[in-house]
């Protein structure tokens, strides 16, 4: 039976049907659905990890007791999962060990773009490639025997393309029984990386990546299409359907697995054409490797290395190259430069918002765009910040976020600045799934040396930005379950913190007085920002209104950056559609004039 | 011209565009599997940036005999279909000569254009844009006809019901996948929708 399927579901399915026992993740685009589509399944273990690095430790132990299992995350949640990464590339595996990295080429939704594969080379792992969501159903069912035949975990690497386009897969396999008993047979020569073992493991690595090599000779998704002579492309990934829609007479050498390369193949296939192009996406990782090999291509001087591919940027390098013709292509229509664009917002009633909008006026950030004054030129108040949602602060009329480099940063690098000698109050913002990810050991730092920093914690009872996976303060598990719950303000007040406090996130008075209190207080502090997620919670029945009477317009109800609240360039009004009403009413309170209420009492006082 | 009629083409490159919430995405799918039932390859792609809520949304979905690439290339969309004016007006270069163009009458501004720092087109010079590229733009009432229905969340629905004019798809096979996807309750209400959508076609181009 066909069946239309993204990437991550074609892999989550392909990965059951292989006889997949454990799957673990932390939630980052573009990989998030591939432990949702295995949630449901009963027969499977599947969690949320607390972070990347514990999904892969987890995954690990899984392994060892013979059972196949996958730990999947985005290309930067490898970053967190390298330590184990490496040493599990050491330690080798007992039931087939899978990790998906889903790299973002584009960065449509990371901060910054890297080519994992780079990671396999490091730990001397195989990685294999999908072009589309079949072949990413096909391989699994091989990573799991590459993994144990080689005693090696596999890199399974997809993109943003390949993760979340959806094509046609063919579903009718089944699931591969488990026959292994779940045991864990003693061998510390294997698993005890003292040096002494870790001496006698290290030859191990380099012999494996010699019988991987051989292996890839003959490796059924290491295939060469034959066409022309004139031109050859070597394509991996996405990439190669880019190349096939291009160059629809061209002979093809498609590799399904990119480390180690098979040797004779590529000579085999340089011999029958006369000339190659390497066509893949970001970094030089197939093309370096042939050149090595005293093979000529040529790939980067005409395929971008920055950003996604397409047929586009790929038919621009065959006419740079010379194969293609140089086709008249349509005069481009010109579109108004000022067309406004629409970037992602806070949504209506987000929890988020409030708090930044006190940060906001504490720190004098608080400017409409199209002011006299358009930047702030010093705030009193330094605000590092994490990611998630409300890095989405940082764009105007908030203008309240100053930095954000990678999951956790914002504590440490508020230390830093306050060590360095700073001359701002520094306040670090971070969302509670990111903290529980990686902001406790940073906070940790603050404690053990004095630091006198504010840090808040967003606490929208979710993980927001990926889609509202639960995470461990949540208190339910990947698979519907009810567990134990982080309680985060006792977390905090265990590790030494006195000045703990929880202020409710759609409370502005509350807010203005707990941010005021740990400003000017000289010692670390934390605030909790509680309020649920707007987009989990279910809209009010008495939205906001504007009593245009008494309105005068200051547009400081704008400042919010409310999307429900909208202005004609005169007269600010609420679209009641948006409004979250009684749930949020964060625009009701800040009204210098009152003149925002639920329009329930508005309709009786204009009768007045 | 009246540009109506089933196209015959044995590739259609389908462009779903509109505001994140209007439930384009589901469309999309929808489209893409009554596709795969008539027999066709199907690829289909989305991009939506970080956010949950109120950005661009935008799909392609590609169908053929065979397709390699799930992004559409610039300047081959055969029918675009705009959930919202601009995010529909935007993509005017993406279209190839005498595309369809099915476009909602209706318009969100964004932030940026309740806070005064930018302009939302006025619908002559939309449809003015287009006309660069193409004549057959079928502006129709979309929010408005669904709003009088009683849901307006069965605009995607109701846009389906428009696109299925031109597509070589029965009826029935629509009408399946949209039930397939939604739950029993709504079934009802968004046949009406979509029967909306296929009627109002007939008298809504824009010459």
């Amino acid at each position: 039976m066909n069946k239309l399927l993204s990437g991550n579901e074609a892999i989550a399915l392909g990965a059951y049907h292989a006889g997949l026992g454990v799957a673990t993740a932390y939630p980052g685009t573009p990989s998030t659905e591939i432990l949702e589509a295995l949630a449901p399944y009963e027969d499977i273990y599947a969690e949320w990890s607390t972070n990347e690095k514990v999904a892969l430790e987890v995954g690990l132990g899984a392994c060892y007791t013979g059972v196949r299992t996958m730990v999947s995350m985005k290309h930067v949640g490898l970053n967190v999962a390298a330590d184990p990464f490496l040493a599990a590339a050491t330690t080798g595996i007992n039931g087939g060990l899978v990790i998906v990295s889903a790299d973002d080429p584009g960065i449509h939704s990371s901060q910054g773009e890297q080519d994992n594969r780079h990671y396999a080379k490091l730990a001397k792992v195989p990685v294999l490639e999908p072009t589309d969501s079949q072949s990413a159903y096909d391989l699994m069912s091989s990573a799991f025997e590459i993994s144990e035949k080689f005693d090696t975990p596999v890199m399974l690497r997809t993109t943003t393309r390949i993760s979340h386009s959806k094509s046609v897969v063919n579903i009718s396999g089944e699931r591969h029984p488990l026959t292994k008993k779940v045991s864990f047979p003693r061998d510390v020569q294997k698993y005890v990386m003292l040096p002494v073992n870790a001496r006698i493991r290290r030859p191990n690595i380099e012999e494996r990546l010699v019988k991987l090599a051989e292996y890839s000779e003959t490796f059924p998704f290491n295939t060469i299409e034959h066409g022309v002579k004139q031109l050859g492309i070597i394509a991996s990934g996405i990439s190669y359907q880019y190349a096939r829609e291009v160059f629809p007479r061209a002979s093809f050498l498609k590799l399904g697995m990119t480390y180690p390369l098979p040797v004779r193949l590529l000579h085999e296939f340089a011999g029958s054409v006369r000339q190659i192009l390497v066509v893949e996406e970001l970094d030089p990782f197939l093309e370096e490797s042939i050149k090595v090999l005293g093979i000529y291509v040529v790939g980067k001087e005409f395929i971008p290395r920055i950003g996604e591919l397409n047929v586009d940027a790929v038919n621009a390098a065959a006419e740079k190259m010379g194969v293609l013709k140089t086709k008249i292509s349509l005069p481009q229509v010109k579109i108004p430069a000022d067309l406004p664009k629409r970037p992602p917002l806070l949504c209506p009633g987000c929890p988020h918002s409030s708090m930044f909008y006190v940060l906001a006026s504490a720190g004098q950030r608080l400017k409409l765009p199209g002011a006299k004054e358009k930047e702030f030129k010093e705030s009193p108040l330094t605000i590092t910040g994490d990611i998630g949602c409300y890095t989405l602060a940082t764009y105007p009329p908030l203008n309240a976020m100053d930095t954000t480099a990678c999951m956790g940063a914002s504590i440490g690098q508020a230390i830093g600045m306050e060590k360095a000698g700073l001359n701002t109050k520094i306040a670090a913002v971070i969302g509670d799934s990111t903290f529980l990810h990686s902001g406790i050991t940073p906070l940790i730092d603050a404690v053990y040396n004095q630091s006198k920093i504010t840090v808040i914690i967003l606490d929208n009872g979710t993980t927001a930005m990926t889609g509202h996976q639960e995470h461990p303060a949540t208190g339910v598990s990947a698979q519907g379950k009810k567990v134990g719950q982080v309680v985060l303000e006792d977390l905090v007040k265990g590790l030494g913190i006195k000045d703990v406090k929880v202020v409710d996130a759609f409370n502005i008075r509350e807010l203005r007085a707990a941010v005021k209190d740990s400003l000017d207080k000289p010692e670390l502090s934390v605030i909790i920002s509680r309020g649920a997620c707007a987009v989990r919670t279910p809209r009010g029945v008495d939205p906001s209104a504007i009593d245009e009477e008494r309105c005068n317009q200051c547009d400081i109800c704008l400042l919010i950056g409310c999307p429900a609240i909208q202005s004609d360039g005169k007269q600010p009004s609420i679209d009641p559609l948006m409004c979250m009403g009684e749930k949020c009413t964060i625009c009701q309170q800040i009204c210098p004039k009152q003149a925002i209420k639920p329009s329930s009492k508005l309709k009786i006082g204009a009768k007045k | 011209m009246t540009g109506l009629g089933k196209l015959t083409a044995d590739k259609y490159d389908l462009l779903i565009t509109g505001v994140g919430g209007q439930g384009n995405i589901l469309a999309s799918d929808i489209a893409g599997e009554v596709a795969l039932a008539a027999g066709y390859d199907v690829k289909k792609t989305d991009t939506l940036g970080m956010a949950q809520r109120g950005g661009s949304v935008i799909s392609h979905v590609r169908i053929g005999k065979k397709v390699f690439s799930p992004l559409i290339k610039d300047g081959e969309v055969d029918i675009l279909l705009a959930f919202e004016k601009l995010e529909g007006v935007r993509w005017t270069n993406s279209l190839k000569p005498d595309a369809i163009v099915i476009m909602n009458n209706y318009a969100q501004p964004p932030l940026s254009v309740s806070l005064g720092v930018d302009r939302y087109p006025s619908d002559k010079e939309v449809v003015e844009i287009l006309k660069m590229r193409t004549d057959r733009i079928f502006l129709v009432d979309g929010t408005t006809a669904v709003t009088k229905l009683g849901n307006v969340r069965t605009l995607n629905i109701f846009m389906l019901g428009c696109l299925s004019r031109f597509m070589p798809f029965e009826v029935e096979t629509w009408e399946k996948s949209i039930h397939e996807h939604l739950p029993g309750r709504l079934h009802k209400i968004n046949s009406a929708a979509f029967e909306l959508g296929r009627k109002e076609i007939n008298n809504v181009h824009v010459e």
